[in-house]
């Protein structure tokens, strides 16, 4: 669960508002889409969900914790409830597939039969049967970008955050993969994916949240992403 | 932490070391080319320093007995007096007759002719802990009852202590100089070896790792390389000391030049290469990632 009530966000360094009294509540197992223009506040949104920046004002909560408030050192607490998914993947290139996976167990003190028996089913469940000892560099990208949402999804998180995850891959994988994070919703799992797709976005009938020049200019649930993107 | 964890995280520390061959190997070698740097210079100071020293040590006073004293033991009576005056190393009693026989051995006979024992006094050879308080100690000798006279090159001394504070200094300038330049190279070293890893650090950041659990596998590499490092760099230097002494040793023969054996100083070397190439390994490797950590 996500919510943010009237956030914003100045970058220190450049001055640039990023984000404008920014109001938004995504509930306990929702499927949204958060739509824009480059530079439109997406990723900043989703960094300020993640922990990676803190806000200038206002106030969030990310499932359950205070984001405004909460210390440097309870950050891995608020990711571990968290699976974030990227569009270049950020697999560790010299460990094999099922321990990228696996790793993600051993950061929260998973046991090796724990991780035995999760992290198979998991790799089963995004379609990488048989890729285990497989390393990223040998996989295509809808590979790749599967073992990601694997390991996104091995400590069973409530919400997953996906930044442009299909930037990087062909229309068909794109639609597959979409159809997997519906797959993951349906098993009660919250998902938010920021992209500027807009054909995979009306491919669903999910809700949209637009944002564009730091606001929130549009939120439809089962609407279509109609906005100019680039 | 529960033990599998801990052993998972020693074994990835050893694990990096196998993946990150080419900078664990930039790394091992970094750091045993400064130790060996620093250890040169400072075995060469050592070295340097027991050379003054042992040329300090022929620099001594001699303390003649008062001419009433005419029996060789009663003035050799006097050795314990003198070895009560502070700074006093040795002493060494010489009689008279000895003397003579030193003189008429020395120079020519003929020299001595018409002079017997009787014209010279009993004497003691006195041999300081530090000749830089020989003007004090030769002062506190001279009133020593039955002392009558204390002869000190005083001149010879002071150029010595001269000597040994100027080299003192400028090896402790060398050598500090060599820590601080080492532990820079070192410390850089290891950042640029960690800089490779940092999208790596920030994945295990995203996926929810704490700074604990993301430190301990560079602690252990740390350890490890900086150990090895150290190790390495005592046996190639035992190596380069044993080889430069003995070729200097065999073209000096019968010189005044000794050296120190590097068996008497090998566990003092060890130890320092050691504790620094583990130091400057786990502290640097930690405080390198220190900047990835903070995301």
């Amino acid at each position: 669960m996500v919510r943010m009530n009237d956030v914003t966000k100045v970058y220190d360094s450049s001055g640039t508002v990023a984000l404008d009294g920014v109001d938004l509540t995504i509930n306990e197992g929702e499927f949204v889409f958060l739509v824009g223009p480059s530079g439109s506040g997406k990723t900043t949104i989703m960094k300020l969900i993640t922990g990676e920046i803190r806000a200038t004002s206002g106030s969030i909560n990310v499932n359950d914790f205070d984001m405004i408030k909460i210390k440097r050192r309870k950050l891995p607490k608020v990711r571990r409830t968290l699976g974030v998914i990227f569009q270049d993947y950020r697999l560790i290139e010299n460990m094999t597939v099922y321990d990228n996976v696996a790793f993600a167990m051993r950061v929260v003190g998973a046991s090796s039969r724990e991780i035995k028996k999760r992290v198979p089913y998991v790799l089963e469940l995004v379609g990488l049967d048989g890729r285990e000892k497989r390393f990223p560099n040998e996989l295509s990208g809808g590979e790749q970008q599967r073992v990601a949402i694997a390991r996104a999804l091995v400590n069973s998180p409530r919400m997953i955050v996906a930044d442009e995850p299909t930037g990087n891959l062909d229309p068909v994988r794109s639609l597959e993969l979409m159809l997997l994070f519906e797959k993951i919703n349906e098993m009660g799992t919250t998902i938010l994916v920021v992209t500027h797709e807009k054909e995979l976005v009306n491919a669903f009938s999910k809700r949209v949240i637009t944002i564009d020049g730091g606001h929130v200019t549009g939120d439809e649930t089962g609407g279509y992403f109609t906005h100019e993107t680039e | 932490m529960r033990l599998s964890r801990g052993g998972y995280l020693i074994r990835e520390g050893f694990r990096s070391i196998g993946t990150h061959r080419f900078m664990s190997f930039a790394s091992v070698t970094i750091i045993m080319a400064c130790l060996i740097i620093m250890g040169s210079v400072s075995l060469l100071s050592v070295n340097i320093d027991m050379l003054i020293k042992d040329l300090e040590n022929q620099n001594e006073i001699a303390a003649f007995v008062d001419d009433s004293i005419v029996d060789p033991e009663a003035a050799e009576a006097l050795e314990s007096s003198l070895l009560a005056v502070d700074n006093v190393s040795s002493v060494e009693f010489v009689s008279r007759a000895e003397a003579y026989d030193n003189f008429v051995n020395r120079y020519d006979e003929a020299i001595m002719e018409g002079i017997d024992e009787t014209w010279l006094r009993h004497r003691f050879i006195i041999h300081l802990t530090d000749i830089a308080l020989m003007a004090q100690t030769k002062a506190e000798l001279e009133n020593v009852p039955g002392i009558a006279k204390v002869v000190a090159r005083l001149e010879y001394a002071e150029a010595f202590v001269t000597i040994r504070n100027v080299v003192s200094v400028i090896s402790l300038v060398l050598i500090v100089m060599l820590v601080f330049v080492s532990f820079f190279i070192m410390s850089n070293t290891i950042k640029l070896a960690t800089f490779g890893r940092r999208e790596e650090i920030a994945i295990m950041k995203m996926v929810g790792a704490n700074n604990g659990f993301i430190r301990l596998p560079f602690v252990v590499e740390g350890l490890v390389l900086g150990s090895l490092g150290g190790g390495l760099a005592f046996i190639a230097e035992w190596g380069i000391y044993e080889l430069l002494t003995g070729r200097l040793v065999g073209t000096l023969t019968g010189s005044f030049i000794k050296v120190v054996p590097f068996r008497s100083m090998a566990l003092v070397v060890l130890a320092f290469y050691m504790g620094t190439g583990i130091l400057v390994g786990a502290f640097g490797g930690v405080n390198a990632i220190k900047n990835y950590l903070k995301v």
